[in-house]
């Protein structure tokens, strides 16, 4: 049978799928790509499939606003945020393939007297794991990214921010490419069109996967649906802690440069950045509700827009280009979950929430690890499903802004 | 924006609303387990959905809503003392 999808054939093979594989990653955004790309390099575990049930490129991997950073606040956050920064640090070099990764910095604004208290809090935490963290006075604010609106007379005066410089963006299409060349590459067989249509379990070891291309044995399933996870694991029979709700972002007309860095405004929700073509790249706050419908309600963009403009009075002028929403697997707190699932041989990694993209190279890495020596590695040991029963959670609502 | 018919005071913007999504009873007694399922994990499912809003800045009631969660089209709502279809 032909392949369903061809394109592009010179960044990687379009094999149809072999009866048995290793390793079944379920999901080919980014997070599965780089999964697949670390058993292959890191454990020598190469007869792995990713299945898409779309094509690559096609859901959350080219709907997010691309920010890259690791200012959390948890002890077991940052060493996590910030391996994925390191890795981000080399990543280009090391797929041999040109992500554009730009640590232009990544600038956290606060509004009130509460959010500046817990924003320096966050400064210091980082500052004492080794992460590169300062805290502005609204003059520096407007020294450092100049179209910042600094006034006190206006509803969300700013009153300071965070600034990490080593944070940041990168090309998120580029970023699928490279994931993806390098795995094929190394020999994973990525599987595009070919849906997960129900688990094969036995004594409550997993076995393989029935798909849209047929059944495919699995020696381990690695389930990376983001915001499919729910239905993934409820069709493997056990429920997972997320709603997966939209998340909708937006980009302007092509502009000349003024925006120097990721600016980022955590009370009134709203993130901005400019990419390479001069596109406002923007996101939004959360739709609430659960939908897997890709798209969101009009009042969230409008709320968007008011609170851009009070800040950034520059763009009052911008029109509009796009906007999109993809769906978020949101985990109750805001901390993503890798693991092991009550299902032998059957792992889950999801939960990353809105903020998923940056954390791309320390899931795949951390997962692969867990796939290939079946327990955690240590960086996301304390990421487990259990957390949720023994009440060891890892909070990062607060410290995780809009756009953790 | 959805438009959602309030049982109490008729047709609203989202606006006015809370989401409140699937809604749990809480248990009398519960182990680590039950109670991390309470606390924790609520219904995500792709289809028709029966969940819970609350028209903040209207009546302030709680009520359920029948929407299909992958066209977000609402088919009912309801009191909560009135059974879902």
């Amino acid at each position: 049978m032909e392949p369903a999808f061809q394109n592009p054939a010179f960044l990687w093979r379009n094999p149809s799928p072999k009866p048995a594989y290793d390793v079944v990653i379920v999901g080919g955004g980014l997070h599965g790509l780089a999964t697949a790309y670390y058993l292959a390099k890191n454990h020598g575990i190469e007869n792995v499939a990713v299945l898409e049930r779309g094509w690559l490129g096609n859901g959350n991997a080219v709907r997010n606003t691309t920010i890259i950073r690791s200012n959390y606040l948890r002890g077991e956050s940052m060493p996590l945020y910030e391996h994925s920064l390191k890795l981000w640090e080399t990543l280009a070099a090391e797929l041999d393939y040109d992500v554009l990764f730009d640590q232009r910095g990544d600038l956290q604004l606060a509004h009130t007297r509460a959010e500046a208290n817990e924003m320096r809090r966050t400064v210091y935490a980082n500052r004492l794991a080794g992460i590169d963290a300062e805290w502005l006075e609204p003059e520096e604010v407007k020294s450092f990214c100049p179209i910042v609106n600094i006034s006190t007379r206006v509803r969300y005066p700013v009153v300071g921010a965070s600034l990490q410089r080593r944070g940041g963006i990168a090309r998120h299409d580029l970023v699928m490419f490279a994931l993806a060349r390098a795995a094929s590459a190394r020999g994973v067989d990525l599987l595009q069109g070919c849906e997960v249509t129900g688990f094969r379990i036995e004594n409550n070891r997993v076995q393989g996967v029935e798909t849209s291309q047929g059944a495919i044995s699995a020696g381990k399933v690695a389930l990376a649906g983001a915001g499919r996870s729910p239905l993934l694991a409820r069709m493997a029979g056990f429920d997972l802690p997320i709603q997966s709700t939209p998340l909708q972002a937006l980009v302007s007309e092509g502009l000349d440069q003024v925006l120097n860095c990721v600016v980022m405004s955590g009370l009134l929700h709203v993130y901005v950045s400019q990419a390479r073509n001069g596109g406002l790249v923007m996101g939004a706050a959360r739709d609430n509700y659960v939908s897997y419908a890709q798209r969101g309600s009009f009042h969230i963009l409008e709320w968007q827009f008011q609170a851009a403009l009070e800040l950034y009075p520059i763009m009052s002028r911008a029109h509009m280009l796009r906007t999109w929403a993809g769906i978020v697997d949101v985990s109750p707190d805001a901390s993503p979950i890798i693991g092991r699932t009550p299902v032998e041989n059957l792992f889950v990694n999801c939960g990353w929430g809105t903020g998923g993209f940056k954390a791309t190279p320390v899931s795949g890495f951390v997962y692969a690890h867990t796939l290939a020596h079946g327990e955690p590695h240590e960086l996301n040991a304390a990421f487990s499903l259990e957390r949720f029963e023994t009440g060891a959670l890892i909070d990062e609502h607060g410290a995780a802004a809009v756009a953790h | 924006m959805l438009l959602i018919a309030c049982p109490y005071c008729g047709p609203r913007e989202e606006i006015e609303f809370r989401y409140g999504g699937e809604g749990v009873p809480i248990p009398i007694e519960a182990d680590d387990r039950t109670w991390a399922r309470f606390l924790y994990y609520r219904n995500s499912p792709a289809g028709l959905f029966t969940e819970r809003w609350v028209h903040t800045h209207g009546c302030r009631q709680w009520f359920w809503v029948v929407r299909d969660t992958l066209t977000h089209e609402i088919s009912a709502t309801g009191k909560l003392d009135e059974a879902p279809p």
